[in-house]
């Protein structure tokens, strides 16, 4: 007998084809476009010596805060070095404690989020008291105070940002996962006699992570920014190598003199934050349509 | 009604109890000696350490360091500031009014400006106005507060001259930090009042009001419009979290003498006590505030005032 196989088309291809490129309206070029400047400075946290054309830590004391020019795209700082190159290597460590935050915070408040929805019950009260408390001291307060106990290094910055951040993650998680756990297809294989842990790996988890991914592609963008505010501040990591935040913050006692020390790692920040966000919306549009 | 008050108050009184004890609990798990860095690296005897440790209490385990902390915060009492030896409540409260009126600046420029642009882009989907709602949205949202701060003074104050570059003092120097904040505020307010109202703008008995013959104003601002504003409602507590948070960066750009500046200040000193009562107030704030916003859905909406 001859075997039969049906090609199904993957998922994927579905998935492009619904939402192909039909009319290129000012969203899609939008979202192209920001999609552009997240993989341009994914690629400067990679390689930043492709791209930056002077080194970061070479000074030049005869080129002491002079204006953008064909040499140095963005100008120099104070200490003579070009600031279009330290834009590009700033990029590193923004991005990475960006990313690290959501991933820490992400994953503590989800799981917490997940505990207190699935077991309910006494479990779910405590949690969530603890979650309102924590969240009476607004994230940004939050992190000043760990980062200033802490200390300054990587990664406390990162625990600083992360611990404001997990309520929001808790409580998304936690919402969706109640919601999720009464559908009928949970009760259908609960009746076919499925162990707990199968429904919840098989069934609850997968349908309830929607809401929480946006929220975590967005939180790249705010933790970027709170991780930037805390560099602004003077609680950052001081390195060799500073990120955005730093070189920012370095450049406001010239403002009056050099407007450019200032504007351009702001504008890597901002563009970066933007294009996290607009990628963000375009997810939740797609995952969320209402 | 007065019951659900009541719940809400002591739900509320709780809460602040429960932060007091969260900002503790941070400041006491946290490394760092505080006794060796008030000393800051000056070499002392052992006993001269053992002797301050003991006058500070911090000899003391941790339940009685907790219970004569919160029995002090009680009498209204937040400590001593470690580096000039200033009871910190006066500190605060000294410096509160610039805070607070710089957090109120912002939420009206915030409020103001979120509900019409919000309304009015949710009416005029994928005209202008809906194209500036959404820029303003992803903008406030997006941008450090501090970088906006900056270009704002470059542009006012430095080449403009309009404004004062640095300060609290008279409501010129109120503008450019309000709008800088108010922005954020703004950002999240668009976006919230926006979704909702397409929402409801949906919903059939918006469809029902059409039916009958009801001019489109009317649809649109007596009835859609109301019902848009609960959720919005509820971002203003959100946006107050957020407004008090940016006030220790707005404050620090603009140079104004704010508990935000306190707070930064405070950081860079370690001074624990003045970080410890600045948290806590904020969270006092936001608690209130939060009430205030939970106490006024029933006044504005009808079905939950009648669910009580």
């Amino acid at each position: 007998m001859k075997e039969t196989t049906i090609v199904k088309p993957l998922r994927t291809t579905v998935f492009w084809r619904r939402h192909r490129f039909h009319r290129p309206g000012a969203d899609q070029l939008f979202l192209y476009a920001a999609g552009l400047v997240v993989c341009f400075l994914i690629l400067c946290a990679i390689a930043p010596q492709w791209i930056a054309p002077y080194s970061p830590t070479a000074l030049d004391p005869a080129n002491l805060l002079k204006p953008p020019s064909a040499s140095h795209l963005f100008g120099t700082d104070y200490f003579g070095r070009d600031v279009f190159t330290l834009v590009i290597y700033g990029s590193r460590d923004s991005l990475l404690i960006g990313l690290a935050s959501v991933v820490v915070g992400g994953l503590a408040g989800a799981a917490l989020g997940t505990l207190a929805g699935y077991v309910g019950g006494w479990v779910d009260q405590v949690l969530m008291r603890l979650i309102d408390v924590l969240m009476t001291i607004p994230g940004i307060l939050l992190a000043l105070a760990i980062a200033a106990s802490l200390g300054p290094s990587t990664m406390n910055v990162v625990l600083a940002i992360a611990a404001g951040t997990i309520p929001r993650y808790a409580r998304v998680m936690r919402s969706q996962i109640l919601t999720v756990k009464n559908r009928t297809y949970v009760l259908a294989s609960r009746s076919i006699g499925s162990t707990g842990t199968r429904i919840f790996f098989k069934h609850v988890l997968p349908n309830s992570l929607a809401p929480f991914l946006v929220m975590a592609t967005i939180g790249v963008g705010t933790s970027i920014l709170t991780g930037s505010g805390l560099s602004f501040l003077g609680l950052g990591v001081i390195k060799e190598i500073p990120d955005w935040g730093t070189v920012l913050s370095q450049g406001r006692g010239y403002l009056t003199v050099a407007w450019w020390v200032c504007t351009f790692p702001g504008l890597a920040i901002a563009s970066f934050v933007l294009s996290v966000n607009i990628i963000g919306d375009r997810i939740r549009d797609v995952l969320d349509p209402r | 009604m007065t019951g659900s008050i009541a719940t809400r108050l002591l739900t509320a009184a709780l809460v602040v109890v429960g932060s007091s004890m969260l900002v503790f609990v941070i400041m006491y798990v946290l490394p760092g000696d505080p006794v060796l860095q008030m000393l800051d690296g000056n070499a002392s005897s052992p006993e001269a350490i053992e002797q301050m440790r003991k006058q500070l209490g911090l000899d003391q385990p941790f339940y009685v360091q907790f219970l004569q902390y919160f029995l002090h915060l009680l009498q209204g009492d937040f400590g001593v500031s470690r580096v000039d030896n200033s009871p910190v409540l006066p500190k605060i409260l000294e410096h509160a009014p610039a805070t607070l009126a710089l957090t109120l600046v912002s939420a009206t420029i915030s409020v103001v400006v979120g509900t019409v642009l919000g309304v009015l882009s949710a009416i005029h989907r994928n005209g202008f106005i809906d194209m500036l709602a959404r820029f303003v949205g992803l903008y406030g949202i997006s941008m450090p507060t501090f970088w906006t701060g900056i270009l704002l003074l470059l542009l006012f104050s430095i080449q403009l001259g309009l404004f004062p570059i640095a300060g609290s003092n008279g409501w010129k120097s109120l503008v450019l930090p309000g709008v800088t904040l108010g922005l954020v505020g703004a950002g999240l307010i668009v976006r919230m009042v926006r979704n909702t109202m397409l929402e409801v703008i949906g919903e059939p008995f918006i469809i029902t009001l059409r039916a009958k013959g009801l001019a489109e104003r009317a649809v649109m601002y007596r009835h859609a419009l109301r019902n848009a504003l609960i959720p919005a409602l509820t971002v203003i507590g959100v946006m107050i979290g957020e407004l008090l948070s940016g006030t220790v960066v707005v404050e620090t750009v603009f140079a104004r003498q704010g508990i935000g500046r306190i707070l930064a200040d405070a950081i860079m000193s370690k001074d624990l006590p003045v970080v410890q009562g600045v948290v806590f107030f904020t969270a006092i704030v936001y608690v209130l505030v939060n009430l205030l916003v939970d106490l006024s859905y029933s006044f504005i909406d009808p079905r939950i005032r009648r669910a009580h």
